[in-house]
This record gives C-alpha cells, sequence and structure tokens, in this order.
C-alpha cells in the first residue's frame, strides 16, 4: 500500500520539461532577499527595456516592497504624467510596434512564470551576429528572435562560430563592450531577478508566511494527536 | 431545564435536530477498525468546502470576459489583500481535490466498498466524479492562458468526433465557432453555479445513502450481523462522534500541512498544478506546440491518443475514453468474490489490481509527455516500425485497464479465498 502511495505522488513531483529552444539554460542569480539588485534591475528595465515592454500587471506603488521610497519611485522611474498609483504601461501603441518591428513586443509581467528566470537570463546572454536575419541578430534562446540585440553596446558583440563540419558550436567575444563580461553578467542577473519579483511579487511573502502556518499545523498536530489518544483509550 | 436545552427542545418540536445529529454523527456507529484509507472521505469534504469558500472570494474579483479574464486573475494575485493566497488555495485544491478523490476510490477498490449493499453509494460516488470532472474541465478555462485556451478547443473538438451531431454538439457546448467569450461566460456559469449545487447534492444522497448500510471496513466484515442484544449496537462499532471526529482532526492536519507546504512553497508544483503556459494570455492565432490536460485527466488523454483513427475520425477514441470513466459504474456486478476485502482476497485479484494501478499511472504519466517521449521503434522493425514506443506502451496500458474490468467476473470467480473471521481484526 506504501508503494502505491509512493508511485502516486512521485508522478506529481517528476520535474517539468524546460521550455523549447533546445539550447541549454544557464542558472539566474535569482535572489529576492538582494534588495540592492532588485532596485539595480528596476533601474536597468526603466532604462533599456521600458521603451518596448510594459509590465501592466504591476504597480509603481508596489516598488516600496524592494526597498525604494515614494520619493524615489517618483523621481528615477515614473514616466511624466504618471501617478505612483498606475501600471506600467507604455507609449508605444501595439499598432506601431507591429508596422516598425514585425512583432509586438511583449508584456513582461508574468514571463519569469511562463518562460522561467533562467531561459531570462540565458536569453540577454546569447544574442549573436547574424547576417541572414533582418536585424542583424539571432539568439541561441530563442532562435530567429524578432527583437534586436539591445544591450549590445554594454555586452559587445558574440559571433555562434562551428568548426567545419557545423559542429561544436560555442559563442565567441569578436568585439568588446563597454562592460566587461562578469558586469554584464551582474546587470543581466539584475533584470532578471527583478523580472522574477515582478512575476510574484508576494513571493517572498508566500515563503515566509508558509513557515509560521505548518509550524502552527505542527503544534496543532501534537495537540489533536493526544486528543485522539486521549478517546480512543477506551476503544479496545 | 437550562436555556439551551429549552432552546433545543423548541427547535426538536418543530425541526428535527437531535435526531438527525444521532443518526448521522453522535449515534452513527462506524466500524472501530478504519485505517489510513478511511481518512479521504472526509478530506474530500474539506477539498470541497476549501473550494467553495476560496471560489466565492475569487468570484468577488474575478471578471468572467475574454478581454479581462486574464488580468483580472493577475489583479487577485497582486492588488487583492491577500488575493494570492485565495487563488493558490483553490488552483490547489484543484489538484488535491483529484488526489484525494483518486486514493478514495481506490480504497473501495480493495475493500470492496461498491460491493453489496453498498452499490448505490459507489454509483453516485463515479457521478461525483464525473461532475468533478466537468467542474475541474469548465474551472480550468476561466484564467484564460493559452492551456486554458486549447485545452478546452481540444476538449469540446472530442465531441466534435461523435458521429452525425458531433458538429452541432461542440457548437453548441461552446456557443460559439470556436472557444470564446460566449465560452468563457457559460462555462463560468457551470464552474460556479450549476456544478457545485449539483456536486453538493449528489454528496448529501452519497452521505446518506452511505449512513443507511452503514460503512464497510478494511475486513470487509458485516459489523450489524454482531449486535449486543440489549443495546442493540454493533460490538464493533463506535459512535462516529467523538471517535471519528477526533481521528479525522488528526487527518485533516496533517492533510493540511501538505496542502500549505504547496501553497506556499510550490504553487506550480513543478508545472504540474500551475502550468508555465498558462501564464501567457489566451491566444486564438497562436497553438501551442505541445498541449496536455491537467494532470488528473492525463490517463484518459493517454487511452484517446493511444486509439488510431477509424476511417479518418477520432471517435474510436473519444469512445474508449468515455468508457473508460462509464466502466466504473459496473464494477459493483463484476466483481463475483464471496469476499469483500483485499485481504482475504487472492493472488489474481491483486495481481491484477497491481497491474491497474501500474497502467493508471504509466497512462498519466504519457498522458502529460508528447508521443515520441520514449523515442520511435527503428523503422527498419516489422509492424512496428516508425511507431513511438509510448505509443505501443500506451496501447498495452489502455488494454490492461479495461481488462482489469472486463475479466474481472472470471478472475473473481476462479480465484482462491481466505477464510473471513467473525469480527473485524485490530
Amino acid at each position: 500500500m506504501k508503494s502505491i502511495i509512493a508511485l502516486l505522488f512521485s508522478l506529481l513531483s517528476l520535474p517539468a520539461l524546460a521550455a523549447g529552444g533546445g539550447h541549454p539554460l544557464d542558472k539566474a542569480p535569482v535572489d529576492l532577499k538582494n534588495t540592492v539588485s532588485l532596485q539595480r534591475g528596476a533601474q536597468a528595465f526603466a532604462s533599456y527595456c521600458s521603451g518596448c515592454h510594459s509590465l501592466s500587471y504591476m504597480r509603481y506603488s508596489r516598488l516600496t516592497d524592494i526597498g525604494l521610497t515614494e520619493e524615489q519611485i517618483k523621481s528615477y522611474l515614473l514616466p511624466t504624467n504618471a501617478k505612483t498609483g498606475d501600471v506600467m504601461s507604455i507609449a508605444l501603441r501595439p499598432e506601431d510596434a507591429k508596422a516598425w518591428f514585425g512583432v509586438v513586443p511583449p508584456d513582461l509581467s508574468v514571463e519569469a512564470r511562463s518562460r522561467g528566470s533562467d531561459w531570462i537570463y540565458t536569453y540577454m546572454r546569447t544574442f549573436y551576429r547574424d547576417d541572414s536575419r533582418p536585424t542583424g541578430w539571432n539568439n541561441l534562446a530563442y532562435p530567429n528572435v524578432g527583437m534586436p540585440h539591445v544591450l549590445y553596446d554594454l555586452q559587445g558583440q558574440q559571433e555562434w562560430q562551428t568548426d567545419s563540419e557545423g559542429h561544436g558550436g560555442k559563442l565567441v567575444q569578436v568585439a568588446a563592450g563597454t562592460l566587461a563580461p562578469a558586469e554584464y553578467d551582474a546587470l543581466v542577473g539584475d533584470i532578471t531577478n527583478y523580472l522574477t519579483w515582478v512575476a510574484e511579487p508576494a513571493r517572498s511573502d508566500r515563503i515566509r508566511m508558509g513557515f509560521f502556518v505548518i509550524g502552527f499545523l505542527l503544534i496543532l498536530l501534537v495537540l489533536v494527536y493526544a486528543l485522539k489518544k486521549e478517546y480512543w483509550k477506551d476503544v479496545k | 431545564m437550562s436555556r439551551i436545552e429549552a432552546l433545543r427542545g423548541w427547535v426538536d418540536a418543530r425541526f428535527p435536530l437531535t435526531a438527525m445529529w444521532k443518526e448521522h454523527i453522535g449515534e452513527y456507529y462506524a466500524p472501530k477498525n478504519f485505517n489510513f484509507w478511511y481518512y479521504f472521505g472526509a478530506l474530500a469534504l474539506l477539498v470541497l468546502i476549501i473550494q467553495i469558500v476560496t471560489g466565492i472570494f475569487l468570484t468577488m474579483n474575478y471578471k468572467p470576459d475574454a478581454a479581462h479574464a486574464f488580468a483580472s486573475v493577475e489583479y487577485i494575485m497582486r492588488d487583492v489583500s491577500w488575493g494570492w493566497l485565495i487563488r493558490y488555495m483553490h488552483s490547489t485544491g484543484a489538484s488535491m481535490f483529484f488526489v484525494v478523490v483518486y486514493l478514495h476510490m481506490f480504497r473501495a477498490l480493495i475493500y470492496g466498498s461498491y460491493r453489496a449493499p453498498r452499490e448505490l453509494i459507489w454509483i453516485i460516488g463515479v457521478v461525483i466524479y464525473l461532475a468533478l470532472m466537468a467542474e475541474a474541465f469548465m474551472g480550468y478555462l476561466l484564467p484564460w492562458g493559452q492551456m486554458s485556451y486549447w485545452g478546452a478547443q481540444v476538449i469540446v473538438n472530442l465531441f466534435a468526433a461523435v458521429p452525425f451531431i458531433g458538429e452541432d454538439l461542440s457548437l453548441w457546448i461552446r456557443g460559439d465557432y470556436v472557444v470564446s467569450d460566449a465560452t468563457l461566460n457559460r462555462f463560468f456559469a457551470f464552474h460556479v453555479i450549476a456544478l457545485p449545487i449539483v456536486l453538493l447534492g449528489l454528496v448529501v444522497v452519497h452521505i446518506i445513502a452511505l449512513h443507511e448500510v452503514g460503512s464497510n471496513n478494511p475486513d470487509g466484515v458485516d459489523i450489524k450481523k454482531n449486535k449486543d442484544p440489549k443495546t442493540g449496537i454493533p460490538r464493533d462499532g463506535i459512535p462516529f462522534h467523538p471517535y471519528y471526529t477526533v481521528k479525522d482532526m488528526v487527518g485533516a492536519t496533517v492533510f493540511l500541512i501538505i496542502f500549505s507546504a504547496i501553497v506556499f512553497w510550490a504553487p506550480e508544483m513543478g508545472g504540474y498544478f500551475l502550468e508555465a503556459n498558462n501564464f501567457i494570455p489566451a491566444d486564438p492565432l497562436k497553438t501551442p506546440e505541445h498541449i496536455a490536460p491537467v494532470w488528473y485527466f492525463t490517463p484518459y488523454y493517454s487511452i484517446l491518443r493511444a486509439v488510431p483513427p477509424l476511417f479518418g475520425s477520432q471517435f474510436p477514441g473519444v469512445a474508449l475514453m468515455g468508457a473508460a470513466v462509464l466502466i466504473l459504474f459496473f464494477v459493483p456486478w463484476l466483481d463475483r468474490a464471496p469476499v469483500n476485502s483485499i485481504r482475504y482476497r487472492g493472488p489474481l485479484y491483486k495481481r491484477w489490481l497491481a497491474a491497474f494501478v501500474v497502467s493508471f499511472v504509466v497512462l498519466g504519466y504519457l498522458g502529460i509527455e508528447p508521443t515520441g517521449v520514449w523515442g520511435n521503434f527503428p523503422d527498419a522493425m516489422p509492424v512496428l516500425g516508425g511507431t513511438p514506443v509510448a505509443t505501443l506502451v500506451a496501447q498495452i496500458g489502455t488494454a490492461i485497464y479495461f481488462l482489469f474490468f472486463l475479466l474481472m467476473p472470471w478472475y473473481t470467480a476462479r480465484d482462491s479465498y481466505k477464510p473471513v473471521p467473525e469480527r473485524v481484526t485490530s
């Protein structure tokens, strides 16, 4: 009987398959307790990403959760005419985006939940030069992506090099960017961390609260078990 | 006479309050030898209550509108106070409902709880299971993510495979030519009103039928055959309250610990309770690469995929999938054993049951994965060449699933049995 239960439960815990693409994903340095990283990520996202990508389920005021004050939000992150209670929408209209880029840049509010943090991190690190693409860029995590490498002046340029038979490809840095590779990885890591937080801002609370709830239930278990023992003494 | 007693007397003169309490709780005598498997009925009731209460609160902020549904769920997750907790309790509750119900049904199989005089309890239980499947399926559309949308599209299209009336039938279910706002609205109505009423009514009938004939037990012994002549109380029976109320409190607490661990630490459950693809808003123009139902439907989905189309029609697979559930209704009459419990059954039944459980789990696993999960047989191979290994395994699993039921009259009639004791063993 016990083994049957174990079987049923093991069915539930089988690891999920990584989302398509085929390229192995790098582990993203996600740490939701690191508010400095989250703040840097918020700032980098506002500078480099939010021209095209909205976070339309997220409100600016929620940034107080990662240690920013209302004043800081107003002076550094809030676009003109926006209020702190507004959601992080963008001015780019979908029909314009469609005409200019061929695709509408997706909203990234829950990107870290649909594709995963590791995917975002890998995606931002694996752009490479590909002259066959209209943008001149291609990507390992998202082959033939419509988005150009927005951070290329920071990362520099990479090429996808294979041996003469087309096997064993690897990314090779062919032009340096303004950031050293480690600095670039840290920046991309911060953005990934931020997007992970944005995807589920209640996550840290949820995990912390779990300890209290389960702690309470464990104490309750001791009590109800003692109660059951006491009542069942007379059942022979 | 105290005031409380006076009030009770006043009510009892007008409504059988004390009589009902005695009949169903205070003086309902249950066998004293219930084991681990007897927690899941009460736990199913607990999950039903969790689903109804969290569902009420979700409805306060959810918008059944194709243009707003996805965003309203994210609104609940972010802007509604404790919304994330309510939503995760509801999503975890959906999956845990099936975990508990599957274990409850398995209990009935091993201890023969479906056998005379409990056939009606079993039949009502299967109807509850069907209603629960409909409830889960319609609820799954409401978040309006990609998996919600395409899952519903695939399942409703199954009805289109029914000969002659199929196309009209699927159109009638959807209310449109594709899954759309009209579908979302009617599924919402069924999910929050129609099916919960049906479920609650059926649960009441299930319990009344149970209390009419009395509970079975791990020995399958009828405790009413051995009553104390003075009191008329079964010697092996104990009143449900307080004995089983306190025991079920222990079971409920252990269950809530597991439930909370999922809600607080792993609400997605590795993509099985909340699928990654469902965090992408529904897009009628973009079919996901791999559409799989939620884990609790996957054994049946595997059966559907295992059957090759006949004359270009998927109907045989659809019919077999339906038959896989409907065959449960006949179990009380398929079993010819002279005993109830697996404890006194012979090796034949035990082997068939083990094969059934393994095939159910394997079918469940294969239903989650694409058919290519275990690769293909080499092309050079005769007959099987080129077919996916998983398809063959699913076909064998499907055969075992049905043979467990169809051969039951045969193997239960010729199995060897152990003598059943007069009274329950402890």
